[in-house]
């Protein structure tokens, strides 16, 4: 069990390794260096050009800088940015609470309605119920969800008037942020209605970010239903005469779930590219809108590290995922 | 017909269907991927003849129509049938246009990406040893940015325009079709019918292209059709970010997003790129459902 850790944690080093480098290369590969898109459109002396350019270490060989890059990044200095002037580690440690609460409720509102509408799709395989989850899911997962949640504001927030149209709190409240996840921090704070506008903040993004995970959840447990219902043991259990929604919850569900779990693992990935078209219809203060303000305004440093940080989160989500299903499936762990 | 030929056709069966009429005859069982292939003839056909079709140039303003609603709804003409934008160009026109575009995009990053992925894949998987490291290990650095994130990164680099949203597309899709092919080709390398051919004395070139590449091409055409869909969303998504075509381009993400400030008083400006997208990009997901159903016998009902 512990080599097998070893032995996934150790590939991961040459994947970051070379996240790094990506990273590194990025800055370099967009036209202009770094010190000519600081002087804007006026242009610069020739000798503060080549006094910045030493400043910045840009002088120096290539390897020479990569190297001085890694070692940096191995300080957790990931540069300032260029707009903010906050250092960027700490802009995007200040706003990844906010993408994690969005994610985390977008993931709950995928399982809680994908994996029973999956069961039953299976169970009734098709009926009209069956027919239903599966136009409704293939539906969700060709949607655009930038045009998905506009759809759901002009109809929700608009039309209705049932919840806010973006932000993760209405104005009035000023709540200390001590854990960044709003939901906490309303119920720490105590103010009356803090809580209730933070909730009704979140439902909208939530359901926008959850569609094509929602899709994709209730599509593989179907199908990971439909072959476990055909094993023996399910058809023994059956006719040894146990009722019919024992046989499906205990028998069959328990294993049709591995499949199921490692999917939504994988979805991290989905959900952050998501992230950054929500986190922007709705104005969520996350690190999605903030890397295409960084992508926008041509905020380098806030581009290299946010992507940085970004691949560093879904490598060990991996990695984490992994290891957990080695644990569960004895299989794959000696393989 | 005479009877000779009914007794000849008893004697002896027909001859079992080629590789492709089985396809097509597996193919055509799933009512749902004919309502894909059918759609998605339509648009091509629409894409092909936009021309023809579309009712006013994509790009003519008519002034005193500004954001006139869809014909069914008060104020709105016949002339324009799905209403017109903010500047009075007709929304349907520029639809039909903008099909162009995203089938065009679609095929561009597709057709990149699977001949890269193609080539990459085979020689990591006929080759194996560091080659195959180190192309696998590449891929795996790829794939630790989220899809859309690459695509978004290369656009950073390249500058935002409609080609390099296609080199974009077709990069951030590379590592799908390179880990297919090895896979595939791993499986395939082993078999005897390879080993026989070797034996018989065929070059490399000859083994990894005309050998074992034709036995690989039915997970490869299943992701080239679902390629398609991912395509058409990452670049209506880049177009919406304001990082993929710019104005005036009729590109359906950028014209979403181009009108989003009228979208309470003027929904239709914003209702009907996003409809155009979910249809087109559904249709493909039709398809490529329907197609790995036919080729994949495993996974059939």
């Amino acid at each position: 069990m512990f080599g097998f850790i070893l032995r996934r944690v150790a590939l991961i080093i040459p994947t970051f390794i070379g996240v790094t480098l990506v990273a590194f290369a990025l800055i370099r590969l967009i036209p202009g260096d770094p010190v000519e898109n600081l002087s804007g459109e006026r242009g610069m002396d020739p000798e503060r050009r080549l006094r910045l350019l030493h400043q910045f270490g840009l002088d120096q060989p290539l390897y020479a800088q990569y190297g001085d890059y890694l070692l940096q990044v191995l300080h957790g200095d990931l540069g300032t940015s260029l707009t903010t002037h906050e250092p960027v580690l700490s802009e995007f440690l200040t706003l990844f609470p906010a993408t994690v609460e969005l994610a985390f409720f977008a993931l709950l509102f995928a399982v809680c309605i994908g994996l029973p509408a999956g069961i039953i799709a299976a169970v009734k395989r098709n009926t009209v119920a069956d027919y239903a989850v599966m136009g409704v899911s293939l539906t969700g997962y060709s949607m655009p969800i930038f045009w998905w949640a506009l759809l759901l504001i002009l109809f929700f927030s608009v039309q209705l008037g049932w919840t806010p149209v973006s932000g993760r709190i209405a104005v009035q409240f000023d709540v200390p942020m001590g854990s960044g996840f709003m939901l906490l921090d309303t119920l720490r704070s105590g103010e009356p209605g803090a809580f209730r506008s933070a909730v009704s903040h979140l439902i909208l993004p939530s359901i926008a970010l959850g569609t094509i995970p929602l899709a994709v959840i209730a599509r593989m447990t179907r199908s990971s239903m439909l072959e476990v219902l055909r094993e023996d043991y399910v058809r023994t259990a059956r006719a040894k005469g146990l009722p019919r929604l024992q046989v499906i919850v205990v028998h069959a569900l328990r294993n049709a779930l591995i499949p199921v779990i490692t999917v939504i693992g994988l979805q991290v990935g989905l959900l952050l590219s998501g992230a950054i078209l929500t986190e922007t219809i709705f104005s969520w203060p996350g690190i999605g809108n903030w890397l295409i303000h960084g992508v926008q305004s041509r905020d380098y440093p806030v581009v290299q590290g946010g992507i940085l940080l970004i691949a560093a989160i879904v490598i060990s989500v991996n990695l984490l995922v992994d290891l957990l299903y080695g644990v569960v499936n004895p299989r794959i762990r000696h393989a | 017909m005479p009877e000779s030929s009914d007794v000849l056709m008893l004697a002896e069966p027909a001859a079992p269907p080629g590789p492709w009429r089985e396809l097509w005859l597996s193919f055509r069982q799933s009512r749902g991927a004919m309502i894909g292939l059918a759609v998605v003839a339509g648009l091509v056909l629409l894409a092909a003849f936009a021309e023809f079709v579309a009712p006013h140039p994509p790009n003519e303003q008519y002034r005193d129509f500004t954001l006139t609603p869809p014909f069914w709804q008060e104020g709105g003409t016949v002339r324009f049938l799905l209403g017109t934008d903010p500047v009075g160009r007709d929304v349907l026109s520029r639809l039909i246009f903008g099909t162009r575009l995203s089938l065009l995009i679609g095929l561009v990053s597709v057709s990149l990406s699977l001949s890269l992925g193609v080539v990459f894949g085979l020689i990591a998987g006929f080759f194996r040893g560091v080659t195959e490291t180190v192309i696998m290990r590449v891929m795996d650095v790829m794939l630790a940015l989220p899809s859309l994130l690459r695509a978004i990164a290369v656009v950073a680099i390249l500058g935002p325009e409609l080609v390099n949203v296609m080199y974009a597309i077709a990069i951030a899709e590379l590592p799908h079709y390179v880990r297919l092919t090895r896979a595939a080709v791993i499986g395939e390398a082993g078999k005897e019918y390879v080993a026989s051919s070797r034996i018989a004395g065929a070059g490399t070139l000859r083994l990894m292209f005309s050998t074992i590449l034709p036995n690989c091409t039915a997970p490869l055409i299943v992701q080239a059709t679902l390629g398609f869909s991912n395509a058409i969303l990452d670049a209506a998504a880049l177009g919406f970010l304001g990082l993929g075509a710019q104005p005036p381009t009729p590109e359906w993400g950028a014209m979403l997003s181009s009108a989003l400030e009228f979208i309470q008083r003027a929904p239709w400006v914003v209702t009907f790129p996003g409809l155009a997208i979910l249809i087109t990009v559904l249709a493909f997901n039709l398809m490529g459902d329907g197609l790995r159903d036919a080729l994949d016998p495993r996974l059939k009902r």
